[in-house]
C-alpha cells in the first residue's frame, strides 16, 4: 500500500522547525509503524537527503524510547500500542498521516521527532524510590504483600516513561506518569516510610520542571501505552495533600 | 601468557565467604577520593553504580540511550532465578549451581557458578526491598514457576515483565544517588575507546550523540557493564542500539576476548515475515510451561492448526525427551525445531516456524489463569502477527537472544587490563556454553550488587596509581583516533546505507555461525566477511555532518566493529572441533543428533588476544576443572 507522510523536520533545539511531505509507495500492511519509518529513511539515504531521526530501541513496547504523535495522537490510533508495536495492517491504502515529537514544554526538541525526557528521570531522582542500600535487606517472604496490593504496585509499575501521557495532556502535565510511581511504591509495606516524604518531594520537582497541572481531562490514560489509570493521579494527590495535613514533610 | 582466574582453593561452599574476608578494603573517609567510570546502565551496570555509589565512591555513569532505564535488560520477560527453596521442591545452592554447570554444557568455571547461586538468594531480598513488586500467592508469599533447564520451581517473576521491573529497582536506586550527588549520569554518550596509561584502564573517550563532541572522562577504575554482541547478527532478539563497540574497542586495546562463538539461540521468537524486518520478538520462555509444541506429522501439511487431528501431530519436545518434554534447554529446543522444519514440517508462510499450542492448558486450567499467567505475552503476540493466540496456537522460531561469550574476566571480573571490569552479559564468567533461562537477570544483578563492589575495593586500595587528567598524551591520542574514525565514515560517500551492510552480515552469520556450523561453511563465512567489510569501509554512505544527532553515523560506527567481531566469532567456532552448548558443529554428534563435546581436547575458555591491524589473533586457553559436577554427555530424556 502506499502512504503520504507529513513529519515535522527540525534540524536542533534551536532552529525552527517545518513539516514536510513524503509519499511511501512500498508499506507491507506486516511491517511495523517503525518499520515503515526505515523503509522512508533508505529510500532518502539513497536520495541523498538525510533520514527522519527518531527514538526506539527495544521495538518490543518495553524500552519506553519510542514515541510520537500520529494525526495528532501519541503513539497512533491503535490502544495500549507504542508506535513501535503498530502495525500497518490498522492503516489504509492512500493514507495520509501527520507525524510530530512530543509537544510540551518540559520536553525539548531535540531532532526531527527527537525529545529530551530527562526532567522524567530528574522526577524520579526526587524521590522515586525507595532507599534500600544494597546489603540491607531482610529475606524477601519477611515481607507479606498481600496478592491485591502486589497487583496494584505492578499495573502502576507497568510505567515505561515514555512521555504519552504529557504529550497528549492540554496541560503537559506529568501526573499520570509521576502518579504511577507514587502508586508504584506507595501501595507496599517497603514502601511505606518514605511514602508522603515521595509525594511531596516528586510533585514539587514535577512542577519545577514546567509540566503543567492536572485538570482530570483523562487524555493521558487513554493514550498509555500501558494502560495505566487515572486511579494513579488520585493516589498521588491524597498521598500528596495528606503529607501537607499531616506537615511532617521537611519542607513542606 | 599464562591466564590467571585468580581462583581460591579450599571447599567451593566457603570459597567466596574467605575470599571476600581476605580482599582489601578502601576506608570509608578514602572512598571519596576515588573516581570510577561505568558504561552501561541496565542489570549489570546500573546494580554496580547505584552500589558504588551508596558506597561512597564518585561515579560516573554513561549510556547511549536517553535515560538509563532504556537499557535492554528491560526487555527480560520470564524471571530470575534464586536457590530459595521456598516450596520445599528440593531446591538448593548446590542444585541451582549443579543445573547451571551441566545446562553451560561443563564449559563454565565451577567456582563463578557456585557464588552465582550463593548470591541468588540475596538478589531476590535486595530486589523486595526495593519496592519490585514480585508476583505473590494470597497469603503475601512470593510465588515461583518453573523454566527451562530444571526441575523445581526456582523462577521468579513479576508478570511477564521481570526485567523491567528488576531494573526500575536499579535504576530507580541509581536516581537516587544522582539525586544525592554521588553518581553523574551522561545519557546519549557512546564509549568509543579505551585508555590505557602505563598498562591501566584509565579512562575511556565518548561522543556525546547530541552535540557529537569527542570528550575524555578519567578514572581509578573503569567497569564495562555494555551487553552482549547479538545484534552482530541484524536480526535478534536485541534491541536495536545494542552494540559490541565498547568491549570491542576494550579488545583491540588488550583486554582478551572469551568464548566469542558462544552465542544462544532462543527457541520461542515469532518467526520472520519479510526483508524489511528490523528485529525479532522473544516470547518468553515460561509459555513452554503450559504451551505444547508440535508440527505436522507429515511433510507439507498445510491444514489450519485445528483441522489437523490429535493423532497427526508431532509433539517432537515430549516424545524425544520424555522426564524435561517442553522444558528442555533453550539450545535443545531450538537445534530440534530447525530440524523439523528442515525435514519440511515447519509451519507458517515461510515452513520456519512450529506451533507453541495453548488450547490444553486453557482447557485443564481455565482461560482465565492463562491470562493471569501469560496476559501480556499473548497482547504483544496478537499486536505483532494480528491472531489470537487463545485460539490459534501460536507460530514460533529460534531467533539470536544472547551471547555467552565475551571480554575475559577473573575471579573478580578483572579483564586482562588491570582496573578495566566487565559485568554481566558483556563478560564470558557464568554461563558457560549455553546460558539456561531467567540466569541472565541473575547474573547482571549478581555481578552489580554482590561481586563486583568488593572486588573493585580490592583493586583501588592496592594499586596506587598515580594521578593523571584528561590533558594526558594517551588521551589525546585515543580523541584523534576516534575523531579520525568518525570523520572517516562521513567521507567514503558511497551508495549503500549502513543498514544494507548489516543485513548482508547478518544473513552470513546466521547461515554459517548459527543453529549448525561446519568447518566448510564457517571457512566460507570467514573469506566473505572481509570482503563485505572491505565493501563497507568503500561504499557506506552516511549523510549528515559529525557535530549534531545523526543516527546514522552511530550506526555506521557500531556495524564497523561488528564486522570485525564477526570474524573472531567464526574463528573461535571453527577452533572448537566439538558441540557444546549453543555451539553446535554438525560434524561432532551423537548417532541420535545431540552435541558431542570433546571434554579432553575442548574443556578449557578459548581467550584470543588482539595482535594487530592484520595480524591473527593469538588463541590462549584456560583449562576448565571440575571437581564437584562430574562432566557427562547432558540427558534431558
Amino acid at each position: 500500500m502506499k502512504l503520504t507522510l507529513h513529519i515535522w523536520r527540525q534540524k536542533n533545539t534551536n532552529e525552527t522547525g517545518r513539516m514536510v511531505r513524503y509519499e511511501v509507495p512500498d508499506v507491507n500492511p506486516e511491517m511495523s509503524f517503525l518499520e515503515m519509518l526505515d523503509v522512508l529513511n533508505e529510500h532518502l539515504i539513497d536520495k541523498g537527503e538525510e533520514p527522519v531521526a527518531f527514538d526506539h530501541d527495544c521495538r518490543e513496547g518495553i524500552c519506553g524510547m519510542c514515541g510520537f504523535m500520529i494525526n495528532g495522537v501519541a503513539h497512533g490510533p491503535e490502544r495500549s500500542t507504542t508506535v513501535c508495536q503498530l502495525h500497518m495492517r490498522h492503516f489504509k491504502d492512500g493514507d495520509e498521516l501527520y507525524l510530530e515529537p512530543w509537544r510540551a514544554r518540559a520536553f525539548p526538541i531535540v531532532k526531527d521527532l527527537v525529545v529530551n525526557r530527562s526532567a522524567f528521570d530528574r522526577i524520579i531522582a526526587a524521590g522515586g524510590f525507595i532507599s534500600a542500600p544494597t546489603g540491607s535487606a531482610p529475606d524477601g517472604n519477611a515481607i507479606l504483600v498481600p496478592k491485591e496490593a502486589a497487583d496494584i504496585s505492578m499495573d502502576a509499575a507497568a510505567c515505561i516513561g515514555c512521555g504519552a501521557c504529557v504529550a497528549m495532556c492540554p496541560n503537559a502535565a506529568a501526573a499520570l506518569f509521576t502518579g504511577a510511581k507514587i502508586t508504584h511504591l506507595g501501595v507496599l509495606p517497603q514502601g511505606q516510610p518514605e511514602r508522603y516524604r515521595r509525594a511531596v518531594a516528586m510533585v514539587a520537582q514535577a512542577s519545577a520542571e514546567m509540566f503543567g497541572y492536572c485538570t482530570n481531562v483523562g487524555e493521558c490514560e487513554a493514550v498509555c501505552p500501558k494502560d495505566i489509570k487515572l486511579e494513579a493521579i488520585a493516589r498521588m494527590n491524597r498521598d500528596f495533600f495528606k503529607a501537607k495535613v499531616i506537615s511532617r514533610v521537611a519542607g513542606s | 601468557m599464562e591466564l590467571d582466574a585468580k581462583i581460591p582453593g579450599g571447599p567451593i561452599e566457603t570459597l567466596w565467604d574467605k575470599y571476600k574476608f581476605n580482599l582489601k578494603l578502601v576506608n570509608p573517609a578514602n572512598k571519596r577520593k576515588y573516581n570510577i567510570i561505568m558504561v552501561g546502565s541496565g542489570l549489570a551496570g546500573g546494580s554496580a553504580a547505584a552500589t558504588l555509589g551508596e558506597l561512597g565512591y564518585n561515579v560516573q555513569c554513561f549510556c547511549f540511550q536517553d535515560s538509563p532505564r532504556r537499557a535492554h535488560s528491560i526487555a527480560a520477560q520470564g524471571g530470575i532465578n534464586a536457590a530459595k527453596n521456598y516450596h520445599g521442591d528440593g531446591d538448593s545452592i548446590y542444585r541451582l549451581f549443579y543445573d547451571t554447570v551441566k545446562g553451560g554444557d561443563f564449559r563454565a568455571r565451577e567456582a563463578n557458578v557456585y557464588r552465582l547461586a550463593q548470591i541468588s538468594v540475596n538478589i531476590i531480598d535486595q530486589c523486595v526491598a526495593q519496592g519490585v513488586p514480585f508476583a505473590r500467592e494470597y497469603g503475601g508469599m512470593l510465588d515461583n514457576r518453573s523454566f527451562g533447564g530444571a526441575q523445581v520451581s526456582r523462577t521468579f517473576y513479576a508478570r511477564g515483565q521481570t526485567g523491567q521491573q528488576l531494573l526500575l529497582g536499579a535504576y530507580q536506586a541509581l536516581e537516587r544517588q544522582i539525586g544525592a550527588g554521588q553518581v553523574t549520569m551522561y545519557p546519549r554518550h557512546e564509549m568509543l575507546d579505551l585508555v590505557v596509561i602505563d598498562g591501566n584502564a584509565r579512562g575511556i573517550v565518548t561522543r556525546d550523540l547530541i552535540t557529537g563532541k569527542i570528550e575524555s572522562y578519567v578514572a581509578d577504575a573503569v567497569v564495562l557493564g555494555t551487553g552482549g554482541y547479538g545484534n552482530a547478527y541484524y536480526l535478534s532478539t536485541n534491541a536495536k542500539g545494542c552494540n559490541a563497540t565498547a568491549i570491542w574497542r576494550a579488545y583491540k586495546k588488550g583486554a582478551f576476548f572469551a568464548n566469542p562463538c558462544f552465542t544462544q539461540i532462543h527457541p520461542t521468537c515469532i518467526p520472520v515475515t519479510g526483508e524489511y524486518q528490523s528485529k525479532l520478538t522473544l516470547m518468553s520462555e515460561s509459555l513452554r510451561n503450559d504451551g505444547r509444541i508440535w508440527v505436522p506429522m507429515t511433510k507439507g501439511d498445510k491444514r489450519p492448526p485445528n483441522q489437523i487431528p490429535e493423532a497427526e501431530r508431532d509433539y517432537y519436545l515430549e516424545r524425544r525427551y520424555p522426564s524435561f518434554g517442553n522444558l528442555v534447554p533453550r539450545d535443545v529446543a531450538s537445534r530440534n525445531a530447525k530440524a523439523v522444519c528442515d525435514e519440511g514440517r515447519g509451519v507458517g508462510e515461510s515452513g520456519l516456524g512450529v506451533y507453541l499450542d495453548f488450547s490444553e492448558a486453557i482447557q485443564r486450567l481455565g482461560k482465565h489463569v492463562i491470562v493471569e499467567r501469560y496476559g501480556n505475552l499473548f497482547d504483544m503476540y496478537e499486536r505483532i502477527t494480528g491472531e489470537n493466540p487463545y485460539e490459534v496456537p501460536m507460530r514460533i522460531y529460534p531467533a539470536i537472544h544472547y551471547t555467552m561469550g565475551g571480554l575475559w574476566v577473573d575471579y573478580n571480573l578483572m579483564s586482562t587490563i588491570p582496573g578495566l571490569y566487565v559485568t554481566g552479559e558483556a563478560n564470558f564468567s557464568d554461563h558457560g556454553a549455553n546460558r539456561l533461562g531467567a540466569s541472565a537477570l541473575m547474573q547482571g544483578l549478581a555481578d552489580g550488587y554482590f561481586v563486583l563492589p568488593y572486588t573493585i575495593g580490592d583493586y583501588l586500595a592496592s594499586s596506587k596509581q598515580p594521578k593523571v587528567d584528561t590533558s594526558h598524551a594517551a588521551f589525546r591520542d585515543a580523541e584523534t583516533q576516534v575523531a579520525y574514525r568518525t570523520d572517516r565514515l562521513l567521507h567514503i560517500k558511497g551508495t549503500r546505507s549502513v543498514d544494507s551492510f548489516h543485513r548482508d552480515l547478518g544473513k552470513l552469520l546466521w547461515e554459517y555461525c548459527g543453529m549448525g556450523r561446519t568447518a566448510e561453511g564457517l571457512r566460507h563465512a570467514l573469506e566473505k566477511i572481509p570482503v563485505l567489510r572491505e565493501q563497507f569501509w568503500r561504499d557506506v554512505k552516511v549523510l549528515g555532518a559529525g557535530e549534531e544527532l545523526n543516527q546514522s553515523l552511530e550506526k555506521a560506527g557500531r556495524v564497523g566493529d561488528f564486522l570485525e567481531l564477526a570474524e573472531l566469532i567464526c574463528l573461535d567456532a571453527l577452533e572448537r572441533n566439538e558441540s557444546c552448548g549453543g555451539h553446535f558443529r554438525e560434524e561432532y554428534q551423537t548417532p541420535d543428533g545431540e552435541a558431542l563435546r570433546n571434554d579432553a581436547e575442548y574443556s578449557y575458555v578459548a581467550a584470543w588476544q588482539y595482535q594487530g591491524e592484520g595480524q591473527p589473533p593469538a588463541l590462549h586457553k584456560e583449562p576448565l576443572h571440575f571437581d564437584y559436577v562430574h562432566p557427562s554427555q547432558r540427558s534431558y530424556k
